[in-house]
């Protein structure tokens, strides 16, 4: 039997490329981790996604998946037998954590993106309202989920567990840059409980990048952006 | 004793996303009550099986509600299964991958920029949709070659999820024809989606379920009314 060779083109900010590194954690898959320069894209990055030319791309025996929702549901197809099962079992509640995990791209990251990135103040606020609508939709939908268990997956980490949690360390660094906490415990004492929990876990903990160190990839960032506004 | 399945879809007939999960059912040979909604006056039912996006399609199954139109024909695909029962996404997991990631690539890239085509206030902002529409058709012309494999379909003999996502837009693309005359799909420009848009629209699901393009092109024209009455309002 052919060994199975997994590569994964990513960067060490982007939460999508995290995601498909937390479900190849707890699935207990081991691969080779690939530090794309988003400036520079290589070659291999560019022929296996010529579509989007975005990270995260899987590459498994010479074989490329892309956009990582879609990856992740296949490392749980393709590895089948290996680690925990990570979307559920019946068709239902599979397609709730679908459902769920296509709002946390679409609404909840889309909206909190903006509350920082937008480019006038009131893109920003809207941005901030949307967000706070989103958590408040996540929150139930926790609740729904979890039915009182630790986790989206119940008593184990699950689909939507992975599809959140790639969030937790620019929730960390948000909230040192912005003084915005995203999962409060105000607003929303299930997620924000949840976060500390995940976070904790040896799988999240083996490839969640360091919030402090996100803070100043972001300084950075933002230095690069007013130098080049005031250049034009 | 089991509680008698009972399926409700909520739709709008041209909706290509209620479109594609009608598709899927029929496909399915299974039974279902559709309920045509209103939209500017949205029942009970709707809000309440929807309460997050309020919009259609919802699948109502035996109470249960199922949204997001993509979400809803996995679910489909994965209930309803049996002996001479038709799948829509392939067995083998790297090809369904590649199913997921075009009708993914249909819904997030091709399906806005089309949209908005008649959806946007400028003429600036409408040629700069013209242009991601066309990137975006040359694209699924060439994934049609690869997935297709020279079959008929992208799955092959037989419709499958990709051909529901893309196929479900095909009223709407004769509707864009005929509200500004561009072609998106052209036997010229695009020959192979072109041969495969007839086929499409020959299958006995897409016979039984889309509706006349003429109800489609009153449908854009009255969208397309509301946006330049909105555009002209805010420039007051």
């Amino acid at each position: 039997m052919a060994s199975d060779e997994l590569k994964l083109l990513g960067t060490w900010t982007s939460p999508f490329a995290l995601r498909v590194q937390l479900a190849l954690s707890f699935k207990g898959l081991s691969y080779e981790n690939v530090e794309e320069d988003l400036k520079n894209k290589s070659e291999l990055l560019l022929t296996n996604n010529p579509a989007h030319k975005k990270v995260p791309v899987l590459i498994h025996n010479g074989k490329p998946v892309s956009e990582s929702q879609i990856i992740v549901q296949y490392i749980d197809e393709a590895f089948s037998g290996t680690g925990p099962t990570l979307l559920p079992t019946d068709p239902y509640e599979r397609a709730i954590a679908r459902f769920w995990a296509a709002y946390v791209d679409d609404k909840l990251l889309a909206s909190w993106l903006q509350s920082f990135r937008g480019k006038r103040e009131e893109e920003k606020a809207e941005g901030l309202k949307q967000t706070l609508v989103a958590v408040e939709h996540m929150e139930g939908a926790f609740k729904d989920c979890s039915k009182g268990k630790p986790f989206f997956g119940g008593d184990s980490v699950g689909y939507l567990d992975i599809t959140v949690g790639c969030l937790i360390s620019w929730a960390h660094a948000g909230e040192k840059l912005y003084g915005f906490k995203i999962f409060d415990a105000d607003r929303s004492p299930l997620l924000n409980a949840w976060m500390e929990r995940f976070g904790a876990l040896d799988a999240a903990k083996k490839v969640l990048p360091d919030a402090d160190k996100l803070v100043e990839y972001a300084k950075m960032r933002q230095a690069e952006a007013a130098a080049s506004a005031s250049n034009n | 004793m089991a509680a008698k399945e009972y399926l409700k879809l909520l739709g709008i007939d041209v909706s290509p996303f209620a479109i594609g999960v009608h598709m899927a059912l029929v496909m399915k040979g299974v039974n279902y009550e559709y309920i045509a909604e209103d939209l500017s006056n949205k029942s009970e039912l709707l809000v309440s099986s929807n309460p997050v996006h309020k919009n259609v399609p919802v699948l109502i199954h035996s109470g249960n509600p199922i949204c997001e139109s993509l979400v809803i024909v996995q679910y489909v695909d994965e209930f309803f299964t049996g002996a001479g029962v038709p799948s829509i996404l392939p067995a083998d997991p790297y090809e369904r991958a590649i199913a997921r990631f075009w009708a993914a690539y249909v819904d997030d890239k091709f399906f806005p920029a089309m949209a908005g085509i008649v959806l946007v206030p400028t003429e600036q902002k409408r040629v700069q949709k013209v242009k991601e529409t066309s990137a975006a058709i040359e694209l699924l012309e060439e994934a049609f070659t690869v997935c297709s494999k020279g079959k008929a379909f992208f799955s092959g003999d037989s419709i499958g999820y990709v051909d529901l996502a893309l196929g479900s837009l095909l009223i709407w693309i004769e509707t864009i024809r005929r509200m500004c005359g561009l072609e998106i799909i052209s036997a010229s420009k695009t020959p192979r989606l072109a041969a495969w848009a007839e086929r499409f629209g020959e299958t006995a699901a897409a016979k039984k379920v889309v509706p006349e393009a003429d109800q489609a092109l009153q449908y854009g024209k009255k969208l397309q009314a509301a946006v330049s009455a909105a555009a002209t309002s805010k420039s007051k």
